[in-house]
């Protein structure tokens, strides 16, 4: 499902809505969750899951074709941990 | 920095600002959304969220796992696992904001 079709299906769900509302809710939700995590912060939707960012520490790397050493500054990564409610979905339902 | 949690309060009461709806709606369209999601996916399907990241599905064989206070064997039955790949713009946007709270902790010492 792309993010078009989930914009397809809620549109069908909520005949009383305008197609470019529903397509600012859902813009608006991940911009919003997107927002949380460049700020530092925790989205954490129970049932669901929780974003977070975390901290990779800068290090040394390698160039893989000349073994040339690089220097990797330090990074933030997101990171989502699958709820408990949701993980129990994925293997109940076959 | 200190940390916040967003919950489903914040996301419904944006939408509730950017949309115009009530926020009771508001709310019932988040959980709507959170739920054709975990649908997608309880039907194994990977879901696509352009410029924000993809959730994938992702099917464990069966192994052999240890209780680590007994020591003793356990068989980890076969199961799926989501997986979330944050797309690259998402990660810039983390990254620049992280740039930016570097400079702001060092204007302060």
């Amino acid at each position: 499902m792309t993010k078009s079709e989930l914009i397809a299906r809620l549109a069908e769900l909520n005949p009383h809505l305008y197609q470019r509302d529903v397509e600012r809710i859902v813009t608006t939700i991940f911009d919003e969750i997107a927002a949380a995590l460049a700020r530092g912060d925790r989205v954490e939707l129970r049932g669901f899951g929780a974003f977070s960012v975390k901290k990779r520490d800068a290090r040394q790397g390698r160039n893989p074709r000349t073994g040339a050493a690089v220097d990797v500054s330090e990074k933030a990564v997101p990171f989502f941990k699958t709820g408990k409610q949701l993980r129990e979905r994925l293997n109940t339902s076959q | 920095m200190t940390e916040r949690t967003v919950t489903r309060a914040q996301l419904s009461e944006a939408v509730y600002q950017e949309v115009g709806l009530s926020r009771n709606e508001s709310a019932d369209l988040l959980e709507l959304v959170l739920n054709e999601i975990t649908d997608a996916l309880a039907r194994g399907e990977a879901v696509k969220i352009s410029s924000f990241g993809s959730f994938s599905i992702r099917s464990k064989g069966q192994r052999i796992g240890r209780n680590p206070k007994t020591g003793e064997e356990v068989p980890i039955l076969p199961r799926r696992v989501l997986v979330f790949r944050a797309s690259q713009l998402l990660k810039n946007r983390i990254n620049a904001g992280l740039a930016k709270a570097a400079v702001r902790g060092k204007k302060q010492t």
